[in-house]
């Protein structure tokens, strides 16, 4: 079932043009990585879609519905530029937040009540927000962001500023809510965690999009046939045919390593029996590109 | 409607139970009520006591026409100068000389005391004085002072003004002129005060980053109103808790006024003395009594309502103007240069106060009353001295569509503005966000 979609959505600013016919559907119950190099158009995408900003063209659907004003409050946002009022003190800030998002006062206490508890910090409700370390305001950001449980969650680089002790209670919560129920949709520089957290991804640079689907489907879309072996052996790796190319051998631990490349048509199975004849097999696996790699493949390719 | 009830709120509470405010509320009256009572009560400080003055007076003219006053006795002495002056300050007492000289008429006269003599009481002596010396030289010339004190003339020019229906109302143009200058500053003063404070935050909420996390549940332009009509409630509940404290605090003036029991009364009661023995002309419960009735002459009620009116019309206008500022610019610095051109014809229109004063009906007032930039401040200065009714009207009309426009253009720009960072903002940028579509 598809949560969020958009079709078709378009926005340009006065002399250039931000998004361009730009799709993607997100799954529900999926946590859904938005990528794309520094002004690709994703901060303008979550705008749209937390009707921030409105759209030239095209429509944003939410449970297969066109999204509307009231809508807002089954939407989680937590910005990339983000922050609070320094002054306030940091419970009745929360509460602010709860209602505006359209929680009744009393609900909103008692779940921030929750939240301050699990994360260990109820001390800090009577403190002004100014005397908090940064670390400690982005706890209160995310808890004012899922506190009215949305069943659509939008972080816009949700770990910038963040230290890793920080990041890794981030990436458990998001996890969590994703299991609960919840459909999450993040946009991040960090490739690394996307591959540990993304169900789906989708690629836009210069407002348009050039990658969207399963990560795993889109992983096996970009191999290259490239395999590792590890092992033992007198001499070098020889191959007679043109199925198999040596791209590299090193030497590690008193292991040679080598890459080689299946040309279409064979198995890795093929290759493992050459191998096996010549050498002592240690280990053999396949490289797989990593999001980053492609990544940079497709944005120096759409460039 | 429910958030933008709730962003009001915030606004508004957080403002009001600032301490700066509660400081402002009662400071505010108690200055105006120490500007009127402060000088009476210095020139008092050390009049409260008995006085008793020993009169040393070698021409003989004067002892007679001393009369005792409430705080003030006389008693003759004879001796020389210097004994009289120790035996009088000795007692705490002072000590008039009025020495003999070659003049035919005595004109000097020297009061040694401990402490500063009291204004009364030199007033007092100075005046005596004075009469007997005027008396005296009268009837040198021939002539009869009671002749001169009868022809004396004491014009009291009542102006008075005929409205439709021919109802007649006294006005005096004094009271009316500093009333004008009163509401014309005020509104000048509370439209920039609290414009200001909007202008803040909305800088505020931009350069904290909080404004996106806002805008996820509401619109900004119900951001921007909710601010904007949150800090209009701070500033009506200032002014009219103002109202309230001073009519307490007048309050408390006249009661004791009547009573005379009362500190404060005896204060303006000595006030009025000191008139009275200045002036010499008319007593001071008279004049008193003639300000009461020019005040009540001017609809108090009518000026504070057109104040009311005016203060929020105009701080619509504006507000609007300065929340566009504070949603365009990243920095403080950067405010000016987008300030100056708005709060020009608000400081214009105080500027051209005294011409207006002068002339509250000719063609430039009435057009600075129309326009709804300058509007608040002309109209408020002009209403003391009247103002046709369908001037008002026209005038009130213009201003709430002024305020309109102005709020909706300030929407798009701070719209635009509010998610703008690290841009230096240019007019040429601004007049492109108008053109925005969003």
């Amino acid at each position: 079932m598809t949560s969020l979609q958009t079709i078709e959505v378009s926005k340009s600013y006065a002399n250039h043009k931000a998004l361009d016919r730009v799709s993607i559907s997100v799954p529900s119950q999926s946590i859904f990585g938005l990528l794309g190099p520094n002004g690709a158009g994703k901060t303008t995408l979550i705008r749209i879609i937390n009707l921030i900003s409105i759209l030239d063209e095209g429509e944003v659907l939410l449970n297969g519905k066109s999204i509307k004003t009231g809508d807002t409050s089954l939407i989680g946002y937590l910005p990339e530029e983000r922050g609070l009022y320094k002054k306030m003190k940091v419970g009745e800030q929360a509460i602010y937040l709860a209602q505006l998002k359209g929680l009744s006062r009393h609900d909103a206490k008692k779940k921030l009540k929750f939240w301050f508890e699990k994360f260990e910090i109820d001390s800090w409700w009577n403190r002004k927000v100014e005397e908090l370390s940064k670390g400690m305001q982005q706890k209160i950001q995310f808890i004012a962001t899922v506190l009215h449980e949305p069943q659509l969650l939008i972080f816009d680089e949700p770990f910038s500023g963040f230290d890793p002790i920080n990041v890794n209670l981030l990436k458990d919560e998001i996890l969590k809510l994703r299991d609960n129920g919840a459909t999450i949709i993040f946009s991040t520089h960090n490739m690394a965690s996307v591959e540990e957290l993304c169900d789906n991804i989708a690629l836009i640079n210069n407002g348009r999009t050039i990658l969207e689907g399963e990560i795993g489907e889109i992983k096996e879309r970009y191999r290259t046939n490239i395999f590792q072996v590890t092992y033992q052996a007198s001499k070098d790796l020889l191959f007679d045919n043109h199925t198999f190319q040596l791209l590299e051998t090193s030497q590690k631990n008193g292991h040679k390593q080598s890459r080689i490349k299946i040309a279409e048509g064979s198995s890795s199975n093929d290759l493992l029996k050459q191998l096996l004849s010549q050498a002592e097999v240690n280990a053999f696996e396949e490289i797989l590109p990593s999001v980053n790699d492609i990544f940079i493949q497709e944005v120096n390719q759409s460039n | 409607m429910n958030k933008i009830i709730l962003i009001i709120q915030r606004e508004y509470f957080t403002r009001v139970k600032k301490r700066s405010f509660i400081i402002m509320t009662l400071l505010g009256p108690l200055l105006m009520a120490a500007m009127i009572v402060l000088p009476a009560f210095l020139a008092d400080w050390s009049e409260a006591t008995e006085k008793r003055i020993a009169v040393l007076d070698e021409t003989g003219w004067f002892f007679e026409k001393f009369k005792d006053q409430e705080n003030i006795s006389f008693y003759h002495v004879f001796e020389d100068v210097e004994t009289e002056k120790e035996a009088a300050l000795g007692k705490g007492d002072h000590l008039l000389y009025i020495p003999l000289t070659e003049l035919n008429i005595p004109v000097n006269a020297e009061i040694y005391s401990n402490k500063q003599a009291g204004l009364n009481v030199t007033s007092y002596v100075k005046t005596a004085m004075k009469r007997e010396v005027e008396n005296r030289k009268l009837l040198a010339s021939g002539i009869d002072p009671e002749v001169i004190k009868s022809s004396k003339a004491n014009i009291v020019l009542s102006t008075i003004r005929v409205e439709e229906g021919g109802i007649e109302k006294k006005s005096n143009t004094e009271v009316e002129v500093g009333l004008a200058i009163f509401a014309g500053m005020m509104i000048y003063f509370f439209i920039f005060m609290f414009g200001v404070q909007v202008l803040k935050g909305v800088m505020e909420e931009k350069s904290s980053r909080i404004v996106e996390v806002i805008i996820s549940s509401v619109k900004p332009f119900q951001l921007m109103m909710g601010k904007i009509v949150g800090i209009a409630l701070v500033g009506l509940t200032q002014f009219l808790l103002w109202i309230v404290l001073t009519v307490v605090f007048l309050g408390i003036i006249k009661f004791g006024f009547l009573s005379g029991g009362d500190v404060a009364g005896m204060e303006m009661l000595e006030q009025n003395q000191l008139m009275q023995a200045a002036a010499e002309s008319g007593s001071g419960a008279d004049k008193f009594a003639m300000v009461a009735e020019i005040i009540d002459s001017i609809n108090i009620q009518a000026m504070v309502l057109s104040f009311i009116f005016y203060f929020l019309g105009g701080y619509l206008l504006y507000a609007a103007l300065f929340a566009a500022i504070g949603g365009a610019v990243d920095h403080d610095a950067d405010t000016q240069q987008f300030m100056f051109p708005v709060s020009i014809p608000l400081i214009f229109s105080v500027a051209m106060s005294g011409v207006i004063i002068n002339q509250p009906d000719s063609a430039l007032s009435v057009w600075l009353s129309m326009i709804p930039f300058t509007s608040p401040v002309t109209m408020m200065i002009r209403i003391p001295f009247g103002v046709p009714l369908e001037q008002i009207w026209l005038s009130a009309g213009l201003l709430i569509a002024g305020f309109l426009a102005t709020t909706w253009l300030a929407g798009k720009i701070y719209r635009s503005g509010i998610l703008m960072y690290g841009k230096k903002v240019t007019y040429m940028e601004i007049w492109r966000w108008l053109k925005y579509k969003h």
